[in-house]
Order: C-alpha cells, then sequence, then structure tokens
C-alpha cells in the first residue's frame, strides 16, 4: 500500500487522486493540484508559510502527509477570491501595504482569517498571537496588523449590511 | 522522504495485529508534528506509519470523571488551552501548552504525543507531574494504569510495551486552595526546546510543594517538599532556599548544544524560586 487513492475537497472543489503516501500535504497540493499559491519555506512547522485551512482551522501542511486529508475539507488562499473579487483580508493587504516580497502573504492572509472568523472583534494582541508562526522578514508585522484590523473593520461593517432587515 | 506503509486502523483488532506484524519498525501517527520533521532527517527506521486517528474510541475529548478530567489521546493542545476546566484548574498545564510551537502546531498536536516522545524536556511533562497525572494505556492483554513519573524510564523511551497505546491522561482537580505556575528558559522565544523549565504547585494546608523539572535529568522529574518550609510565608529565607536547594539538586542536567551543565544548574534554581513566587501570588489573589 505505497499508494493511495484520497478524496479533498479543496476551495469546494472536490479532488480524488491516487497519492504516494510519503507525500506530504504541501507537496500535494502545490505539486498534485498546481495550487503553488501555497509556499514551503521551512518545510519543518516554523515559518508558517505553507499555512492552510483544514475543516477551518490553520495547520501546517508541510507537516502533515496526503494520507491525512483524506475526507477532509481545505482552504487555500487561492480560494479566498469570490466571484473574481478579492477577500477584505486581500483588500486590505494591498491598500496598507502589508506585502511585501510577499512570500509570508499567503500564510498570512489564511492565520488571519481562521483568526477573525473565530474572533471578529479580536484585539491586536489576539491578531499577534494567531499570527505568531507565521514568519515575515520584510514588513515588521506592523502593517499585517494594521491591515487585518482594516479588514475586520470592514467585515464587520458587511455582517451588519447583510444582516439590516 | 524515505518511504514507508501507511495504516489507518478502524478497529483496535487492527492496530494490534499490525503492531505485531512490524514488530517495533512502525510508527504511531496523531499529531505528527514531531514524527514528520524526523522521518524527513531519516531518523527513525520505521517501515510503516500507524495512522490513529481512524480509531473512533481515541477521540474521547476532554471528558469529566470523578473528581477531575480525562484527556483522550487524542485532544488537541488548541482545543485544550481553550478548556475553561482546564484553565481553572490546571493553569501551569495551559501555559505549558501555549508555548508548543504556534497556533498551526497546537492545532495539530496532541497532549498525549507529546509525553509518549518520552523527551526529557517535553514542554508539557513538568506541568502534568506536579497535577499526580496518570496515563491510561491500553494493549492486546488489556489495560494498566500508570502515574506519569513511572511512564518515563529514559531519553526517548517510555513504559510502553511495543503493543501499546495510551488511551487517554488522568488529571485529578488539586486540593484547594492552591496556586500554580510554569516557567520556561529557552534561548529564543518561540519554537525552541527548552533549556530549562519548571511547574510549580503550591498547597499550603498541606504544607507541600511541587516542582516538576523539565530538560535537567535523564526524564522530566518531580520533587516534592512536604515540609511546609516552603508554604509558609513565616518561614526564614535561609531556611527557603537551603530547601529549595535540596530540591534543586534532585537534578542532573548535561551540556549540551543549548547550553552548559553549570548554566542549567543555575538557572533552575532561578527558575524555581521564581515558580515558587508566582505559584504564591496567585494563591494569594485567588484568596482575597
Ligand atoms: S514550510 Fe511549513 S511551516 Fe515552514
Ligand atoms: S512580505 Fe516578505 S516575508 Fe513577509
Amino acid at each position: 500500500m505505497i499508494e493511495k487513492t484520497i478524496t479533498v475537497t479543496v476551495n469546494g472543489e472536490v479532488h480524488t487522486r491516487t497519492v504516494k503516501v510519503h507525500r506530504t500535504l504541501l507537496e500535494f497540493i502545490r505539486e498534485d493540484l498546481y495550487l503553488t499559491g501555497t509556499k514551503e519555506g521551512c518545510n519543518e512547522g516554523e515559518c508558517g508559510g505553507c499555512t492552510i485551512l483544514f475543516d477551518g482551522k490553520p495547520l501546517n501542511s508541510c507537516m502533515m502527509l496526503a494520507m491525512e486529508a483524506d475526507g477532509h475539507d481545505i482552504l487555500t488562499v487561492e480560494g479566498l477570491e469570490k466571484d473574481g473579487k478579492l477577500h477584505p483580508l486581500q483588500e486590505a493587504f494591498i491598500e496598507v501595504g502589508a506585502v511585501q516580497c510577499g512570500f509570508c502573504t499567503p500564510g498570512m492572509l489564511l492565520s488571519a482569517k481562521a483568526c477573525l472568523d473565530e474572533f471578529p472583534d479580536a484585539s491586536e494582541d489576539r491578531i499577534r498571537k494567531e499570527i505568531e508562526g507565521n514568519i515575515c522578514r520584510c514588513t515588521g508585522y506592523n502593517r499585517i496588523v494594521q491591515a487585518i484590523q482594516v479588514a475586520a473593520e470592514k467585515m464587520r461593517q458587511d455582517t451588519l449590511i447583510v444582516n439590516k432587515p | 522522504m524515505s518511504t514507508f506503509q501507511y495504516y489507518r486502523p478502524q478497529r483496535f483488532e487492527e492496530l494490534w495485529q499490525l503492531m505485531v506484524e512490524y514488530n517495533n519498525a512502525f510508527s504511531l501517527l496523531a499529531g505528527g508534528t514531531d514524527l514528520l520533521v524526523r522521518l524527513r532527517k531519516g531518523r527513525t527506521n520505521s517501515r510503516a506509519l500507524i495512522d490513529i486517528k481512524g480509531l473512533q474510541e481515541l477521540h474521547g475529548g476532554i471528558q469529566e470523571i470523578n473528581g477531575g478530567l480525562r484527556v483522550g489521546a487524542l485532544a488537541l493542545m488548541g482545543d485544550l488551552v481553550d478548556d475553561a476546566r482546564m484553565q481553572q484548574h490546571f493553569p501551569a498545564l495551559v501555559e505549558a501548552m501555549k508555548w508548543v510551537g504556534s497556533t498551526q502546531i497546537r492545532n495539530r498536536a496532541t497532549l498525549t504525543g507529546n509525553i509518549c516522545n518520552a523527551s526529557p524536556a517535553a514542554d508539557t511533562a513538568p506541568a502534568l507531574l506536579v497535577y499526580g497525572a496518570r496515563v491510561n494505556i491500553l494493549g492486546s492483554l488489556g489495560e494498566r494504569t500508570l502515574s506519569l513519573e513511572d511512564f518515563f524510564l529514559a531519553p526517548g523511551r517510555s513504559a510502553l510495551n511495543p503493543h501499546e497505546i495510551v488511551q487517554s491522561i488522568d488529571l485529578s482537580y488539586p486540593e484547594t486552595p492552591n496556586g500554580s505556575s510554569f516557567l520556561r528558559l529557552t534561548r529564543r522565544r518561540g519554537f525552541d526546546l527548552a533549556t530549562v523549565s519548571v511547574a510549580c504547585l503550591l498547597i499550603p494546608e498541606a504544607g507541600r510543594i511541587r516542582f516538576g523539572l523539565g530538560a535537567v535529568a535523564p526524564t522530566p522529574l518531580l520533587v516534592i517538599d512536604g515540609s511546609g518550609v516552603l508554604t509558609q510565608t513565616e518561614s526564614a529565607q535561609v531556611a527557603k532556599e537551603s530547601a529549595l536547594a535540596k530540591l534543586a539538586e534532585r537534578a542532573t542536567p548535561i551540556s549540551d548544544v543549548r547550553a552548559s551543565k553549570e548554566y542549567r544548574q543555575a538557572m533552575l534554581f532561578a527558575l524555581m524560586s521564581k515558580a515558587q513566587h508566582i505559584a504564591s501570588e496567585r494563591l494569594n489573589q485567588s484568596r482575597s
């Protein structure tokens, strides 16, 4: 049983593939599905470049086997955009200037999304805590935190509008 | 990454069979946050990975048992740190788990996995030791329970037989009033392994203080002083210091890339006094 067939939902699309059992989930996402937005930095769980949402929770895809994703739901950075419209977090990152080289950005966006999904009113401390597993060598983090705050505000207003009778 | 077979048993029967078939050349896969790094670096001779996440019985989460909590083998550190009962009764353990990796790692890493590696530096071990954790073990021949102290045998070696697994960890609520704390010294903040770590549990009415010490002996170490010297506010400073020093002497640190033996010894004493101080401050706060 060196290969096995798995079924994984990635960004809403169901994929059934036969995969070598020692393939990491990161390799599967990048090299089998060609979703190269998810980055490989350290390949040992330290940098957060490979962060994905796994059943809604941020995880390092380099620290898992593709096998372990069988039957699960994954969101990568490619799935943030809806109908050609960027996610409020993506818009805010651009607006505030939270992207320099961009290598950390996909992982950062997903950690930020998980944070705001769980804590829509996240404080600055909370935001910093939730992105502690994502290393950025360029920005010094301040712009990133600001961008997440801007997006949070925008998302709160959007829900207000949606919820209006 | 080296090649291996992958199995995901659904029943314990299958698990025991695989364990016999691979006779020690297998690794159990739960969170995998440690195992995957080892596989990648070729630091294991496992020919098979046995993913235990298919075993429903291990998914118990956090259950209330008589006078305490039972933590299922697959309970995630991320869920444990957010649990109100854990925060209320076992704050030192919650603090220790917060030191483990990042949000992403805690969303995958299990508490049980952290102790099964039997690393002398396991972050959660000192706190589990002061709270008197018990390990429920299941094997093809039946069940048994060990204190965590007896579970650790040597660096990287636990008391688990080749055909046994940890099913859950039991924690009894400590006597009240009490105060507890956890401190950890690393070269840098973040994901580094602990150079020295200390958990402290203070139970003044019993005159007892318990310290769990990490990375200063071949296994995580539990030391206890029941004389009352360390729990009474009126004890003389010299008496306190000598009692503390006596406990610290039980440690047998070694020199390695992270620190020298002497540094560890010195820091251990400093950390123990500080941990005690924090624990007694918390105790006073809980009383007022
Ligand atoms: S590549 Fe996965 S954490 Fe760095
Ligand atoms: S923008 Fe370059 S690493 Fe973050």
